[in-house]
């Protein structure tokens, strides 16, 4: 029962852990991370189209992280190059996924809903622990928090995009390119993110319509209430996973209406901005177009 | 005067155009991509919107939600706060004027059930704008993160409300029909609108951009509520209690959003239906900003986009409708980019004849 609880914590995690992961480093550097939702979808629908055609995961792999970047690439150069406003350009972007990925679905598959089934990792749908751990992304999941924490607190990338994320007139002084900086950190924050998407067409061997249903904002609220930390935001992504396997485990007991369970994430992060349990301070230059 | 013709021009009329050539040049290749012509496409969808009187009834039914929930946004913004959570304020005020309508009994007077409807509207919004806005003022909490986290927060509960209740008729996730108080449709005085959802709440959207411009340019409040978003600090040293403005300005957006949602629960289905909003509120974002801020604008920016949402029903036989959906994104996109764009060639160019005219007197 534990055992298979942790299990399903962790395959829900997956895709938090990813999508926070691109929202870690793209929030740091100072870019809002609101295009989450739109890169994780846009990473799972080139997934399916790269293992359709090819007929391999890992090409459907390398076509996700791709989509991802190129969505990153979109909302970096709207954001940087001509400073739209990142929020605006952030909702465009979300908006224009859904409906690319409606339009090309009926254009590559004819349907409304879902596409064929695609080669993917692992077996499908409640796979056990073996399934599991045979997904390479699985284990690039776990990995990912780690490995971020390094590149930001330790590599001079790392210190690069703290500086320009807190204080770019400083970095620019420095003699470092803050613009570049930022165009490295979003393009590689929407491949990341993708990585969640591609994880979870890869796991179900299709592409469904929407099929991330807000797993990107559930990640920003964990990127929020890890206060902008690789380790608590991984931690953070873990809860509210957990809270998703218990209320799973549960369901139909009466316990606590599923609605409500869902909740869990979004009004733990209101506690955080309120500052009730350490105040969330975001990266001081986040958000501001000048710069 | 003529100066604030050019910042028109500068600000909204440029960067539409230039918003809507990008969208057409991408409406192209989407179309040709799906082997389809794109006049044809194009023609499709004006004659099925403008082209016949239920198209324009059906344009003016959705441009009625979108101008309240454009006014909203709007309004957040011309207080330097963006309001990403009309879609669950819009939702609030259709739950709560749905609700009211089913408690109070079948043969009241509709001119006092109906207003009390709409503020019971109202007040679902504005609780919901409340939230944010106060999260703002006591804590700083950015009002982006509040408004969004609250979209999810609000949405559960009402269809936890709705489906766990026993509110909802059996096998569905409506309430039964609100007799109490239905505003009427246009079709009832205006027979050519016949089968289409327009109705008389699109009177209320007109009177609420009047007011809202009133309100904005006219009032002490309003005076006050742009001096915040212009320059919080200015605004404070100037004497404006700035978290007060905070609060009041989120709550006004929400009732504003939430009144909205009266023209689905009260003029169109007269029931409360979990999801009705249907990305209303974020599409209240797009006319904002292609409205400018300003409540005419908003009027213009949401009949733009009524047209593409019903459009996009006319050509589904040639084109999916979801094109529109990646128009719309395009056209915010295009709009977001150009705005500062526009303004930077703008200012350049005489600054520039500035300095040549400089140099040739040498």
């Amino acid at each position: 029962m534990l055992g298979l609880l942790l299990l399903q914590t962790l395959r829900i995690a997956i895709p938090y852990l990813f999508a926070a992961s691109g929202g870690v480093l793209a929030e740091r550097a100072g870019i809002v991370s609101l295009t989450l939702e739109g890169f994780m979808l846009s990473g799972a629908f080139c997934a399916t189209l790269g293992s359709f055609y090819f007929g391999s995961p890992w090409i459907g792999l390398l076509f996700g992280v791709a989509g991802g970047a190129v969505f990153g690439a979109l909302h970096a150069v709207a954001t940087i190059r001509f400073k739209a406003d990142q929020i605006v350009s952030a909702v465009a972007i979300n908006l224009m996924v859904v409906g690319l990925t409606r339009f090309f679905l009926r254009l590559a598959f004819d349907s409304s809903s879902n596409s064929p089934r695609v080669a993917g990792f692992g077996g499908d749908g409640n796979a056990g622990a073996l399934a599991t751990f045979a997904n390479p992304l699985v284990w690039l999941g776990i990995v990912v928090m780690p490995v971020l924490a390094w590149v930001i607190g330790r590599t001079r990338f790392g210190l690069r995009v703290r500086a320009v994320g807190e204080k770019p007139e400083a970095a620019t002084t420095l003699g470092v390119s803050v613009s570049r900086i930022r165009y490295g950190a979003v393009i590689t924050s929407g491949a990341l993110a993708a990585l969640g998407g591609v994880y979870l067409a890869l796991d179900q061997h299709q592409f469904t319509d929407q099929m991330t249903a807000g797993r990107g904002f559930i990640a920003l609220a964990a990127v929020i209430f890890g206060r902008w930390t690789p380790v608590r935001a991984g931690i953070a992504c873990l809860l509210f996973a957990f809270a998703e396997a218990v209320q799973i485990q549960v369901q139909g007991a009466g316990v606590l209406p599923s609605q409500f369970v869902s909740m869990i994430p979004y009004v733990l992060t209101l506690v955080a901005l309120a500052g009730v349990v350490g105040r969330a301070v975001p990266p001081a230059a986040l958000g501001r177009t000048e710069g | 005067m003529s100066a604030s013709i050019t910042a028109a021009i500068e600000d909204g009329v440029l960067p539409t155009l230039t918003a809507l050539l990008v969208a057409l040049v991408a409406g192209d290749l989407l179309i040709l991509s799906y082997g389809q012509s794109p006049g044809e496409v194009w023609r499709l969808m004006l004659s099925g919107t403008w082209g016949n009187a239920y198209g324009i009834g059906q344009v003016l039914y959705k441009a009625t939600t979108l101008v309240f929930t454009g006014l909203s946004v709007a309004i957040g913004l011309r207080a330097g706060l963006f309001n990403i959570g009309a879609e669950s304020q819009l939702a609030a005020g259709g739950f709560c004027a749905g609700a009211l309508g089913l408690l109070l009994p079948a043969g009241s007077t509709p001119w006092v059930a109906i207003p009390m409807c709409l503020v019971a509207a109202m007040i679902g919004g504005g609780l919901v704008g409340l939230v944010p806005g106060v999260l703002r003022a006591r804590f700083g909490a950015h009002e982006v993160i509040a408004t969004i986290m609250l979209n999810f927060i609000v949405l559960a509960f009402l269809n936890w409300a709705i489906s766990a209740t026993g509110l909802a008729v059996p096998e569905t996730l409506h309430t039964p029909v609100v007799t109490s108080s239905a505003i009427p449709r246009l079709s009832a005085y205006l027979p050519v609108f016949h089968g289409s959802a327009a109705n008389g709440t699109i009177l209320l959207a007109l009177l609420a951009a009047v007011v809202a411009a009133w309100m904005l340019f006219r009032s002490r409040f309003g005076y006050e509520l742009r001096a915040v978003g212009l320059q919080p600090l200015a605004a404070e040293s100037g004497g404006i209690r700035v978290p007060r403005i905070w609060v009041m300005s989120m709550v006004l957006a929400g009732a504003v959003a939430g009144l909205g949602g009266t023209n689905f629960v009260l003029g169109y289905k007269n029931y409360f239906e979990d999801g009705f909003s249907g990305g209303a509120g974020f599409l209240g974002i797009a006319v904002a900003l292609v409205g400018r801020n300003n409540p005419f604008g908003v009027l213009l920016a949401a009949l733009f986009f009524a047209t593409l949402s019903q459009g996009g029903l006319a050509i589904h036989a040639l084109v999916p409708k979801q094109m529109v959906e990646v128009l719309e994104g395009i056209v915010i996109l295009a709009v977001a980019v150009s705005v500062p764009e526009v303004r930077r060639l703008l200012r350049a160019r005489p600054v520039r004849a500035a300095a040549t005219a400089a140099v040739s007197k040498r």
